[in-house]
């Protein structure tokens, strides 16, 4: 076109960037790629290969790899010959082969930010100016979490050998999210990048090689879904780190359980987009171009739920319609597109399916005006109104570029509407209003929370999800743990512990106890109507117990459930009552020390000490309840990113069978220290200490559910109390050898697991049975970021 | 072929009565502002001939601006030569655009230098523009202030370049400051008036955006940043406050208001990056000189430079380029 026609029109034109090198690059290497195991590619002739392709042009990149169940072994094996040397190395000198990867990065920047576009699809504005430069900022922050590792973290040391499996939505990124903190940790690692998407982290294995990463710290593993699986189900990982869909995570979930790996899952999301009648509304309309129209709305994080006020609504969504139309559709090279490619034709003919079938429940359909590519894989912008709770449209994942909203008429009701989802990973919150903002950021249940903004990321703030939207922390000081383990973790195998035996004939008392369960507050009767009897050392039948069972746990969840507001009291009044209890359980101490000898039969002095141990620990939890603070997030911004520990909601404990009244204090106290209701299924053979409690509890001002008490055989209470759907997280220090039914049970909704996987935990150690490990299991951090400025 | 004229001519806003209740619900987050500035540049980018024609339409949209002390008569002829032919015709030849077509928006100074400016630009379309009502901190009488509009129209200026009493907003006195933008809309007569708001002084955003409306409800025909004597001018997040005030008074209302960025505006790049926050947030019919104008004195020199480069592919001197 000429200049003076270009005058009348006031067009952009095209702007593209050139992907010569990038095609250099594939030349180079002959478009074929094989795998980066232990420092060196492998690839062999007769050997499966797929093919990767740019999803805006269909154009073949090239051909790559398929990992087999022999490449996964020699790339664990590896990894596991490395391992301990990467270890040993030290701190300082893994932190100085991370700050050279983060300068490698930024020398290769455009290289593999054009990599990345045509490979995935993005805009190459993102890839340049978001992918990558977050790439080298997490490989900053990690090298420097790598400098601090020994003298910060003293007494924790790497897990082993790490399994990562990625998406395609952002390749690098992830890769970096992933082995960034696992590298920094002393752990080796195992990656598979996702199948679309494998290019970016093969030419990062060539950034390794130039920076002389040790053999075998890093392998990268490419193929489809049966990689992962491979990866997941590997005896040598101590550890999966997976990033994908809810559906995945829950397979990875049941593939790794009770095989004694550490697992981190951020899986999928809806997360709510709550615009208040007082926010600044056409700041708020253009957030959602970086909530929903980021990446072409292919981000588990994706404010994909619009909520706003009613008063504003009308206005809200006409202004939103015309910032719509003027978004740009097409080449992802073109440096003036907004929107690239949706990453494959199957995934587009999701996205369509998905808003067909939706729209057939309501809502109201607006497409955007946008000028559509002839040729590739696009979809335009989409916002859909008036959609219903219940809708489709508004409960499922549909990762693209589809925005679905409705109204709401107060604060408490965009709480309600935002809460009613199986997921839980992010939210975008916008009001001038501070009260407003800090007041509901804390009730929506995320990981996440930006008020006035959204989408922020940065190495230094963890990222990762509640319910559905998986658990773990990745960035931050919160991400680190997730790569490390205490150095005093029990390492020993269980003991077996059975009842003892006898003939049921009680005791004669002067006047009867019957046993009952503690729910809501009340002594209850076992649904059941049975009871199981108890016999001392002796082979005397000294007590009776309620034989929980399915019914009795619904019951106890719901009384737990009921009881969340303990959450919300202060930190004070919650300490309080953990002294409180000490207090009145140290009254009671001798009658609690005979009980402990005769159901044990351990002598009184092992006794009274495991007495005097359970009410130090109290005071232990009753001390962390006000001082287990959260922490303000150096982010670059100006601003703050708040890691604040939530409660994580309602736990399900099954009590270790040693230690009866300490194993139940030493798991419990953390639990309501930290504001989380719990269901507590005592030691099977010895569940009378646990019975005695109850009049300690009832005088002790704790309010009723927080603390349910269901005696119960092991085996029996696991599938109806870890498949709960309202049982927010599962621990179980059972010595019956159930840690893999409950893991994979818990894949149910994900819920949050701590098993003993066999191992025997010394609760007397004050290094093994207290401390920081049990309050960050009994909390989830919620990172709030608060720009600032007026 | 000359460059395009504007469309339809716009119909001037008249003014509306003073709505509080709007006023007060305008908000201007500045984080989420900031944010979507410094995206902005990024991700819009205008190459090679489309670069040149966005060039092109800036020159067109300047007031080559001289307020200093020091001006004079000459000084000031000169500068109306330059807003005639502001470019170089054989680089306008090279671009396929005909020479003598293309002059700047305006010539803007001084009172005392309004006839000078006239004089000069006799036989062109271009209008003077004159700065007044006490520019630039606006504390002199108030029938001063309103006098000196009269004065500058008597002596040929069709648009007059006013400072509102900054004190009004950083009080938050919205009835005076609409009373003030009525009575100098009143003495501009057919002149038209840009109301400069020296948001430098303002304080925050919230106060831009506020200010900006009741301007545009006191009949301001354009609104305007700065007067280039504050410490801040023309900025971004200023702009982005700015224009979508003037796009909700559009929406409201169906008038158009222009938009005047004003002061420390000297590069190409970054005229080529307002003019793409006016595509985006405005719409392309505000990307005239009827509705839109850049107040600068050094931009023009950029962009004659930019110029050259796209036409003969060597970096450019600026020796190369006639002297305002």
């Amino acid at each position: 076109m000429k200049v003076k026609e270009i005058l009348e029109t006031m067009d952009y034109g095209e702007a593209p960037e050139s992907q010569d090198i990038a095609l250099e690059w594939l030349k180079k290497n002959n478009a074929k790629f094989g795998l980066f195991i232990n420092g060196n590619y492998k690839s062999a002739p007769r050997r499966e290969f797929f093919e990767t392709r740019n999803p805006a042009t269909g154009q073949l990149l090239a051909s790559i790899c398929q990992a087999e169940q022999k490449d996964v072994d020699q790339a664990m094996q590896s990894a596991r010959k490395a391992q301990a040397n990467w270890r040993d190395i030290g701190g300082n000198i893994r932190a100085k082969y991370l700050y050279a990867l983060a300068r490698l990065v930024q020398k290769h920047a455009r290289l593999l930010a054009v990599v990345e576009t045509i490979d995935n699809g993005k805009p190459i504005r993102e890839s340049r100016d978001v992918d990558i430069p977050l790439v080298a900022r997490h490989f900053y922050f990690h090298a420097g979490a790598a400098q601090l590792m020994e003298k910060e973290m003293p007494q924790y040391q790497p897990l082993g050998v790490v399994g990562q499996i990625i998406p395609w939505n952002f390749p690098l990124l992830m890769l970096a999210w992933k082995i960034a903190p696992a590298l920094a940790m002393g752990n080796t690692v195992v990656i598979k990048p996702a199948e679309y998407t494998s290019l970016s982290a093969l030419l990062f294995s060539e950034l390794c090689t130039e920076a002389g990463l040790p053999d075998g710290v890093l392998n990268i593993l490419t193929g489809d879904g049966r990689v992962g699986e491979m990866i997941a189900a590997h005896p040598e990982a101590d550890k999966i780190a997976f990033t994908g869909s809810t559906d995945v995570g829950r397979k990875i979930r049941v593939a790794t359980a009770g095989q004694r790996k550490e697992l981190t899952l951020e899986l999928g999301g809806k997360s709510p987009y709550i615009v208040f009648d007082d926010a600044d509304i056409d700041s708020a309309v253009e957030g959602l171009v970086d909530a929903i129209w980021f990446n072409q709305g292919q981000v588990c994080c994706a404010g994909s739920r619009l909520f706003v006020q009613e008063g504003v609504a009308q206005v809200f969504h006409k202004k939103l319609k015309a910032r719509i139309d003027k978004l740009r559709v097409g080449n992802p090279l073109d440096k003036s597109v907004d929107i690239g490619a949706i990453i494959d034709p199957s995934q587009r003919d999701a996205i369509s399916l998905c808003v067909e079938n939706g729209l057939k429940e309501g809502g109201n359909l607006y497409v955007g005006k946008n000028k559509l590519p002839a040729t590739g894989c696009f979809y335009p912008p989409t916002l859909i109104t008036d959609v219903d709770p219940a809708s489709p449209l508004m409960q499922e994942e549909i990762f693209g570029p589809v925005l679905t909203g409705t109204t709401f008429r107060t604060p408490s009701e965009a709480v309600a509407l935002a809460n009613n989802t199986r997921y839980g990973l992010a939210a975008s919150i916008w009001t001038e209003n501070i009260n407003l903002a800090l007041d509901i950021a804390p009730q929506v249940i995320c990981g996440v929370a930006w008020i006035n903004s959204t989408n922020q990321f940065d190495a230094s703030a963890g990222f990762g999800g509640r319910r559905e939207s998986g658990f773990g922390r990745e960035g931050g000081w919160e991400g680190l743990y997730g790569y490390v383990k205490s150095c005093h973790s029990p390492s020993k195998p269980l003991d077996k512990i059975e009842a003892k035996k006898g003939k049921p004939v009680p005791e004669k008392a002067e006047i009867d106890r019957t046993p009952k369960l503690f729910i809501g507050g009340k002594q209850v009767r076992p649904e059941s109507g049975y009871s199981y009897p108890v016999f001392s050392d002796a082979g005397k039948e000294i007590g009776l117990v309620g034989h929980g069972n399915r019914k009795d746990i619904r019951n106890a969840v719901e009384a737990a459930s009921s009881a969340k507001g303990w959450g919300k009291t202060t930190t004070h009044l919650r300490a309080q009552i953990i002294f409180y209890i000490a207090e009145n359980l140290s009254i009671r101490k001798n009658e609690f020390a005979e009980r402990i000898s005769a159901m044990t039969g351990r002598g009184n002095e092992s006794a009274t000490g495991e007495v005097n141990l359970a009410i130090d620990r109290l005071f232990t939890y009753a001390a962390w309840a006000d001082k287990f603070d959260g922490t303000a997030h150096g982010a670059p911004i100006r601003g703050v990113a708040l890691a604040m520990n939530e409660p994580v909601g309602v736990i399900g404990i099954i009590c270790p069978d040693e230690s009866p009244l300490l194993g139940l204090i030493s798991l419990v106290a953390p639990a309501i220290a930290m504001g989380n209701p719990c269901v507590v299924v005592p030691s099977q053979p010895f569940p009378l200490s646990a019975t005695d409690l109850y009049q300690v509890l009832e005088t002790s001002d704790l309010p009723k559910g927080v603390i349910n008490l269901v005696t119960a055989k092991h085996n029996e209470i696991i599938d109806p109390l870890a498949g709960h759907m309202n049982v927010d997280a599962f621990w179980y220090f059972g010595s019956s050898g159930l840690s893999y039914d409950v893991e994979k049970i818990s894949a149910s909704n994900v819920k949050r697991t701590w098993v003993n996987q066999g191992l025997k935990r010394d609760w007397s150690d004050n290094q093994e049975g207290e401390g920081r490990e049990f309050l960050r299991q009994a909390t989830e951090i919620k990172n709030i970021w608060i720009p600032f400025g007026e | 072929m000359s460059l395009p004229k504007s469309p339809t001519p716009i119909i001037r806003n008249p003014g509306t009565a003073l709505d509080l209740d709007w006023v007060f619900a305008v908000q201007a987050n500045t984080s989420a502002i900031e944010r979507r500035c410094k995206s902005l540049p990024a991700r819009r980018s205008v190459k090679k001939e489309n670069q040149a024609a966005w060039l092109l339409k800036a020159i067109s949209c300047i007031d080559l601006t001289t307020l200093s002390g020091d001006d004079t008569g000459n000084r000031v002829r000169r500068l109306c030569q330059k807003a005639k032919h502001p470019v170089r015709s054989d680089l306008l030849h090279s671009l396929g655009i005909q020479p003598n077509s293309i002059t700047t928006g305006a010539i803007c100074v001084y009172h005392e230098m309004v006839s000078a400016a006239v004089s000069a630009l006799k036989g062109s379309e271009i209008p003077v523009a004159a700065v007044s009502t006490g520019f630039p901190a606006g504390l002199s009488p108030y029938t001063f202030r309103v006098g000196e509009i009269g004065e500058s129209v008597k002596a040929g200026a069709k648009e007059i370049d006013i400072v509102i009493s900054r004190r009004h907003v950083l009080s938050q006195n919205w009835q005076a400051l609409y009373e003030e933008m009525n009575d100098f809309r009143d003495a501009c007569g057919e002149a038209h008036v840009k109301a400069i708001l020296a948001t430098g002084e303002l304080g925050t955003l919230r106060n831009v955006a506020r200010a900006s409306l009741i301007c545009m409800m006191g009949g301001a025909d354009f609104i305007k940043t700065s007067t280039g004597k504050e410490k801040v001018n023309a900025t971004l997040p200023v702009s982005l406050t700015m224009t979508r005030q003037i796009r909700d008074y559009h929406e409201k209302t169906g008038y158009m208001v222009g938009y005047k960025p004003a002061g420390g505006i000297s590069k190409a790049k970054d005229a080529i990056t307002y003019l793409s926050l006016i595509k985006e947030e405005l719409g392309d019919r505000w990307l005239y000189p009827d509705l839109f104008r850049f107040g600068a004195s050094s931009l023009l020199g950029d962009i004659e430079r930019q110029l050259e480069h796209f036409t003969t592919g060597h970096y450019s001197a600026d020796y190369r380029h006639a002297m305002g």
